[in-house]
Parts: C-alpha cells; structure tokens; sequence
C-alpha cells in the first residue's frame, strides 16, 4: 500500500525512518513513542499511535511501498512496537471485563453475542441510511475487508488437532475454497467498484477514523502473538457469530438505495456463510481448543469479548456520526 | 461435531439450539424437486424454518429463540467485573 499521511509526531518520525531506507538510526522514534504513549487519553482511540502500529503490522502483511523489506524483522523497530502493544494490551483489559464460562466456552460465547445488544449499525444501514453514508461505511471496512481473514490465519500452525482442522475448514471457504473469485477479499474488492469506490488496498487510509486502525490492529496482536492464540480465536468466533444477521440487513439496505449485485454480493455471500462458520468457529474450533488447552479458555473468551468491545465502538461510533448528520470520516470521499 | 472429508460418507451434524452441518458429497432438492447447489464445501441447513435463504441456514434461529434443548438456569458467562457500558457490535 501506499505510505499515508502522519497522524502525529510518532508516525511523521516513522514514516521519515522507514522510507529513509534499510537500518536507517531510530532513536529518536523510540524517544518520541514512550511520550506519546504516556501523554496519551486513550490509546485504544490515538490517532497518531494506532496509525503507527497498523504500519509496522502492515510490514508483515503486504507491506508498505517505498519501504525496505528488511524493516519488518528490525530488533530496534520491534523494540518500538512493543512498546505501544503492551500499553494497547493493558488498555483493552482495563476496558473489557474478562468473562468466565460456566460450563464451557461455545455456550459461554454464544451467551456472550446474545447478550451483546447495542445500537448496531447494520440496523441503521437497512432502514435509514443515505447512499453516501454507505460509502463511508465500506471506506472504513477496506482496512480489514481486503485482507479478509489473514489476521487469523496467523493462528494456524499454533493449534493442534479438531481446533486447527476446523480453523482451515473456516478459512478455506473465507479464501474461496479454491475458486480466487470467490475470496472474500476479491468478493468485496468488486463490491468497492459497485459502489464507484477504490479497492486498491490503502486507498482510505487517509480518510478513516483511528477505531478502524485499533480494529485491525487488535487482530494483528492477537494474530502475531502465540501467547494469544486463544485470544485470536476468540475474536474470530465473536466476529463469525455477529455477522450473518447484520450481513441480512446490509444487503437489503444497499437494495434500498439501488445498489447493485455487485455491491450485494460481498453481504449475500456472508449471510449463509457466516451462519456455517459461526458454528464452526463457536464448536470446533473455540470449543475443541477449550477443550484441549483449558489454561487458555479464558483468552478466548477475552478475544471474544475484545472483539465485540472494539467493533461495536468502531461501528457504533459511525452511526453516532450518523444520526447527527456528520462524516465519519476525516475527510471526504473523493 | 467430528469433521469428515469428502473420501468419506457425508455426515450430517446437528448444532444446539441451531442448524444441521452437512459435510461431504450428497445431492440435495428443494420442494420442486430441482437440483440446489450449495456454494461452499461444508453448509449449514436450517432448521428452525426462519430463515430467508432456506433450505440453508442464515443465522434466524437466533431471532426467533429456536432451542433444541430447554434453556439453561444459570448464566453461561460470568465476568470478573461489571461488564462495561454496553458496546455494540455490529
């Protein structure tokens, strides 16, 4: 992807650095990201910090054009990162309560989605939502969508057995179970041109809120972290299981507003096959890795839980913006 | 639920409260009696009679409360705290 713009004082250093070339000196970024990090409200909404770890993470992905491979395995940029993730950790357990399954953890998560019942943005999108503030919307999901479900593919060699076969099962038709036009990612990809928007990937980065970086980048630390491959877990089935219903109430909002099949098809994709990974994920997975790792049950009902947290500020803040006539953007859509 | 692959007999799994897994080559017909294809190698078939796209599942059975075991007493979930101010999903 293209560099974006700096947020902030951490990222105008980064950038500077990265695109400088390989083992350019960092000192400075280290010095800078410790005040940031404790003059910082909130780290969970900094623009400036959430920008910067989605840039290091994004070197892992599909990396960053203009900036050296090798970037991505520097100890001194690790050293940064790590930084801002124990304070993005310590952060995210402050604002989620940790829950505790009573009897087991695919009963606990399915407690847990039902219970989980804030104004949804989906709701709004079906009845009352304008073609522009739709646009918006997929704007803020490209971050993720077009990279749909490799954060969690991180997790793969890290499980074992009936957890690992059911996670590739999932993953396997997220990735078009052999068909490439049948991606998730690819699928959205045309949708974004439906909607007379860019799929190139970055194409927004400019234009969307922190919330979208936390949210990608939660995934990233859960991914990227074996200590927390209960935690990635989890924040798979909470996303699987909070997804067919509100992919329902997509689609028929973007029918309202004359949208084509094009732009439907991403969100008709995911009603059915969200409802066959929402059990797979809950039971096979979740549950099998509860089942056989019981010392990290509850990281996956923490991921779960973080999940839910985060997405619903994310998407729950879009809709607050909304409903008082306002861009949820930081600046408009071309 | 045990995952089968298509070298073996099609197995057919049932959820809780939800629909049937299906894994595995097997034809299916709906009450014309044409041929449906599903889109994806492992499908869930509804079971609660909601769902839009039947015969496959969309994830109704939730709102309609379908249950194929009575409800639990007690809360499946505790937390450690008082769960924060609710945060939407989705």
């Amino acid at each position: 992807m293209d560099v974006p713009s700096a947020r902030g004082e951490v990222t105008e250093i980064l950038i500077a650095r990265l695109t400088a070339g390989e083992r350019a000196p960092l000192d400075d970024l280290a010095a800078t990201t410790t005040a940031a990090l404790a003059a910082s409200d909130d780290v969970l909404t900094d623009d400036d910090l959430q920008l910067a770890l989605f840039l290091m993470y994004e070197l892992h992905y599909g990396g960053l054009d203009g900036v050296a491979d090798t970037w991505e395995w520097d100890p001194r940029l690790l050293a940064v990162r790590e930084r801002i993730e124990r304070e993005f950790e310590a952060a995210l357990r402050r604002a989620v309560s940790q829950p505790r399954a009573t009897r087991d953890v695919s009963e606990a998560l399915f407690a847990l989605v039902t219970d989980d019942d804030g104004p949804s943005l989906s709701a709004f999108v079906e009845r009352d939502a304008t073609a522009e503030q739709v646009r918006e919307i997929l704007a803020c999901r490209t971050i993720y969508t077009l990279k749909e479900a490799d954060p969690h593919s991180w997790a793969i060699p890290r499980l074992h057995g009936r957890a690992k076969s059911a996670l590739v099962e999932i993953q396997a038709d997220e990735y078009g179970g052999g068909r490439p036009e049948r991606l998730h990612a690819t699928i959205f990809a045309a949708a974004l041109r439906g909607a007379g928007l860019d799929d190139r990937y970055g194409a927004y980065a400019d234009h969307v809120p922190a919330t979208v970086y936390t949210s990608m980048n939660l995934m990233s630390l859960f991914g990227l972290h074996r200590r927390l491959r209960g935690a990635i877990v989890g924040h798979l089935a909470a996303y699987e299981m909070t997804s067919s219903l509100p992919c329902r109430a997509y689609a028929t909002g973007l029918r309202r507003l004359g949208f084509g099949d094009d732009v439907t098809d991403y969100f008709d994709e995911h009603v059915e096959a969200d409802a066959v990974h929402e059990q797979l994920a809950a039971r096979d997975l979740a549950g099998s890795l509860a089942d056989d790792e019981p010392e990290i049950a509850n990281d996956i009902l923490f991921g779960a839980a973080a999940c839910l947290a985060i997405d619903g500020r994310l998407w729950g803040g879009l809709r607050e913006r909304f409903e008082v006539g306002e861009s949820a953007l930081r600046k408009p859509l071309p | 639920m045990s995952a089968a692959s298509s070298a073996h007999p099609a197995s057919i799994t049932s959820c809780p409260d939800g629909p049937l897994i299906v894994r595995g080559e097997l034809a299916l017909f709906d009450d014309q009696g044409e041929a449906v294809m599903p889109n994806r190698r492992t499908f869930a078939l509804c079971r609660c009679g909601a769902s839009a796209i039947r015969p496959f599942c969309d994830g109704s059975h939730k709102l309609v409360g379908f249950r194929t075991t009575p409800p639990p007493r007690t809360a499946a979930v505790t937390f450690d705290e008082p769960a924060p101010s609710t945060l939407n999903a989705e």
